[in-house]
């Protein structure tokens, strides 16, 4: 039944406290049951209650996301959980530095491209350059595909819902 | 003596060192006994349990006893059971019974030593990364890195142990922690971060009553969660049953939830439960789970399980619905919350008992009953591991007693001819499956229930693992019974390569075991033996009788199984009876064969 289902890329917030351990919490709920992930981001985004955010790119069947869901929703330090893919309509972007060497013709070919897929040139030195690129994961993608670049660092998907849909502190009152 | 005075803060400085706060922090939580062993990194706060006496010490042999001990203690009061333990080789000997609490939602407080704060990652003498070790095998884990986030960070562990589902957490305290000064922080201040939802949605209960009362061929199907959710929980479960006139199945954690000798009652479900319990799993059109997390021991194939039913599942645990099974309707709550507001709906409703309504799907029930699927034939001199059982449940039946059992054939016939009536009576490892549990786990409940009788139905395998535990019975002056169904085999593995491989029994017999009755009288117990039929009831009698810690080795058929099985991967209604019904091994498919 679960396995003729079709698996699906979902992007996944989680507001969690920033402590120790936090992290490793969430990578081993996904690597102790054999879940993927694709992307994983975390920052601290409210220094002022300690809270940070956890942007996952993961895929699976539904039942499997609900799953993931529900114990990620289950960890102590999680507040709050997002699945923006079925929550509505959201922005999901990432920043990668690429590097490209190679001889004259090959950077200015480089240079062009970047200028028209806006992409910043960050650095050069001779025979080699570096560009930063923002966009969603698929610009970044052909980005890649047109340059050939020699090395890449990607930031991982960034992503937030449009709109009012805000993911915040909720309140953790006692239930009975 | 004076408990208020030790733990309170020195006069001079005003301030308590981190172990009075541990101290401090136990009080406020009602623990009254911790069951440990000391080592370099916790002598601190050994030095302050010295000093007062409102938090009792028990001594274990081995830490993983100290686990299971607490487990024990939990599981028979419903309280937290709380355990010490040094830093390095103690806090890595907990691993299996923090696994095991786990796996059985058992709340359990563990308390681990650590090196100094200034030492972690330098691989200190005894130091090993235990909130790493033990970060997959609890529900939450902690290392104190500052005094001040102490008390609150041990006010959560236990808020974290019992709220919701149940499990064990950590808590790693290094040594400089638990001597320099520490801030208390009262219960009552520690601000809650942790909540679970413990009211159903009325809406799924009006969905649930809805269902339960058109359906024709219903049952409900329960499990540990009713126990954790307690008492009162079990009852509402029994009147709710009751008042609807449905038959009931129970997992092998759920024993105990509903009385086992009320005719509604069909038996354990799963591969070792009923032939009526589980062809009622398959043929239902309804099914009632609560507090039960359809296991693969339960449902067995999952294509093949209970195909034309629809279900209703009650869990506190969103993450145990939908998880292997898909369900029409999930109620996420508290289980005595949830039973309470089903049969206030029912009752509102005026529906009154079912059971003539539903009386075609009683006589299917009674011709599966009349199947008597777990019989076995006593002849002779030699003792069938159920009639020892039988003849034990005779014996003590009326005295009210906890079971503990440990892992294998032996459990699995305590399960199913031992009938529990009440909830926090039957303790037994059933998610990990750990030998070794039953016994260290009765000495948790008999220092719980000090006049109750407590017997570890155990295996002669199982037993071994934990048997140095004699020693804590023996200290603490615990009656312990340990009732031995010893086969001189690892019965379980011998089964299973009786039926799926070709009977090769590699490496599962028991060569040299010990004389128990001796082993027994070298820690200063009473053992006993029976090795034929006719010494049975004597042997029962005087293990009764005999006051303190007691060791009855019953030597059984060594080659007897366990029935019904339905072997791994199969469906409900291919369950075998009887080693005449045909051969296990050909029934298996290979997707069968890779499940344990
Ligand atoms: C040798 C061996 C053979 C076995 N054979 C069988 C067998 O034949 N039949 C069998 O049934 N088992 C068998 N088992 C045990 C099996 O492996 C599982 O441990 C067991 O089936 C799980 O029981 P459960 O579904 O009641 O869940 P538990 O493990 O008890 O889980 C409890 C469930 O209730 C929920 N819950 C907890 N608290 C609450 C609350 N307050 N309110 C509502 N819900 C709550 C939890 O979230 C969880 O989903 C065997 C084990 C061994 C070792
Ligand atoms: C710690 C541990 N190791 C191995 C196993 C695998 N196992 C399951 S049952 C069993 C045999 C148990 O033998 P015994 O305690 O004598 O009980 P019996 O089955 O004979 O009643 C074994 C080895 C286990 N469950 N736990």
């Amino acid at each position: 039944m679960k396995a003729q289902e079709e698996e699906r890329r979902h992007t996944i917030c989680v507001l969690v406290d920033n402590e120790p351990g936090v992290l490793a919490r969430v990578i081993g709920l996904f690597s102790g049951r054999g879940y993927n992930i694709d992307s994983l981001t975390v920052a601290e985004v409210d220094p002022r209650h300690k809270l940070s955010r956890i942007n996952i790119v993961t895929s699976g069947t539904t039942f499997v996301i609900e799953q993931i869901k529900a114990l990620l929703a289950k960890l102590v330090p999680v507040h709050e959980v997002q699945d923006l893919t079925v929550e509505g309509p959201h922005v999901a972007r990432e920043l990668a530095l690429v590097k490209v060497l190679g001889d004259r013709e090959r950077l200015v070919q480089a240079l062009r491209i970047a200028d028209f897929m806006h992409a910043r040139l960050v650095d050069s030195t001779p025979g080699g350059l570096v560009f930063e690129v923002t966009g969603s994961s698929e610009e970044i993608d052909a980005f890649i595909d047109l340059v050939e670049p020699v090395e890449v660092s990607r930031a991982g998907v960034v992503a937030i819902g449009r709109g009012h849909s805000i993911l915040g502190a909720r309140e953790t009152g006692e239930d009975g | 003596m004076n408990a208020q005075a030790s733990s309170a803060p020195s006069a001079e400085t005003n301030t308590r060192n981190g172990a009075q706060v541990v101290i401090e922090v136990l009080r406020e939580q009602g623990v009254e006994v911790v069951f440990g062993y000391p080592g370099g990194a916790v002598l601190p706060l050994y030095d302050e349990l010295f000093k007062q006496d409102a938090v009792r010490h028990v001594l274990v042999r081995h830490e993983q006893g100290a686990v299971h001990a607490a487990e024990g203690y939990a599981r028979s009061t419903g309280k937290v059971g709380v355990v010490l333990v040094t830093s390095g080789p103690g806090a890595t000997n907990t691993v299996t019974g923090l696994t095991d609490a786990l796996m059985d939602s058992v709340p359990v407080v563990c308390l681990t030593g650590q090196v100094p704060t200034h030492m972690i990652g330098n691989d200190a003498f005894q130091e090993a990364d235990t909130v790493g070790i033990t970060r997959p095998c609890t529900k939450h884990n902690y290392l104190v890195k500052r005094p001040e986030d102490l008390a609150r960070v041990l006010h959560e562990a236990f808020e974290v142990a019992r709220c919701g589902r149940p499990g064990p957490v950590v808590v790693d305290l290094p040594k400089n922690i638990l001597m320099g000064p520490a801030p208390y922080c009262p219960r009552h201040a520690v601000r809650r971060r942790y909540a679970v939802r413990r009211d159903p949605d009325p809406r799924r209960i009006e969905e649930a009553v809805e269902l339960l009362s058109r359906a024709e061929r219903p049952i409900f199907y329960a499990g540990g969660g009713v126990i954790n959710s307690g008492p009162r929980a079990c009852e509402l479960l029994t009147e709710l049953v009751r008042e609807t006139g449905y038959p009931i199945t129970l997992t092998l954690m759920g024993l105990g939830a509903f009385p086992a000798e009320d005719p509604q009652f069909l038996g354990m479900v799963g591969m070792h439960g009923t032939y009526e319990a589980n062809m009622a799993m398959y043929a239902c059109d309804l099914m009632i789970a609560v507090g039960a997390r359809f296991d693969d021991r339960v449902t067995g194939r999952l294509d093949g399980f209970s195909p034309g039913s629809r279900k209703i599942h009650i869990d506190i645990d969103p993450s145990s619905i939908n998880k292997n099974v898909p369900v029409e309707v999930a109620v996420v709550g508290d289980a005595e919350r949830s039973l309470e507001a089903l049969l206030q709906a029912w009752r509102r409703r005026g529906l009154g008992s079912r059971r003539q309504a539903v009386a075609g799907w009683w006589a299917q029930i009674d011709r599966w009953r009349a199947v008597d699927s777990l019989r076995f034939r006593q002849e002779g001199e030699g003792i069938k591991p159920q009639h020892a059982i039988r003849r034990l449940y005779a014996f003590v039946k009326d005295k009210d007693p906890i079971i503990t059992t440990d892992v294998g054939q032996h459990q699995m016939w305590a399960a199913q001819h031992f009938p529990i009536h009440k909830p926090l009576r039957w303790l037994t490892s059933g998610g990990l499956g750990t030998m070794g549990y039953g016994f260290p786990a009765a000495i948790g409940a008999q220092i719980a229930h000090p006049d109750k009788l407590v017997i570890n139905i155990s295996g002669d395998a199982s037993w071994i693992m934990n048997m140095q535990e004699m020693s804590t019975a023996m200290q603490y002056r615990l009656p312990v019974k340990v009732f031995m169904i010893n086969n001189r085999w690892m019965g379980m593995v011998r089964q299973w390569q009786d039926f799926f491989h070709g009977s090769r029994r590699a490496e599962s017999y028991m060569d040299s075991l010990p004389d128990f009755v001796k082993l027994a009288e070298a820690f200063g117990a009473t053992g006993l033996r029976a090795t034929k039929a006719s010494e049975l009831d004597e042997v029962i009698a005087a293990m009764l009788e005999t006051d303190g810690l007691v060791v009855a080795d019953i030597q059984v058929d060594p080659v007897e199984n366990v029935y019904p099985m339905i072997p791994g991967g199969a469906a409900h209604n291919e369950i075998k009876l009887s080693p005449e019904d045909d051969g296990v091994q050909e029934g298996i498919s290979e997707e069968g064969m890779v499940l344990v």
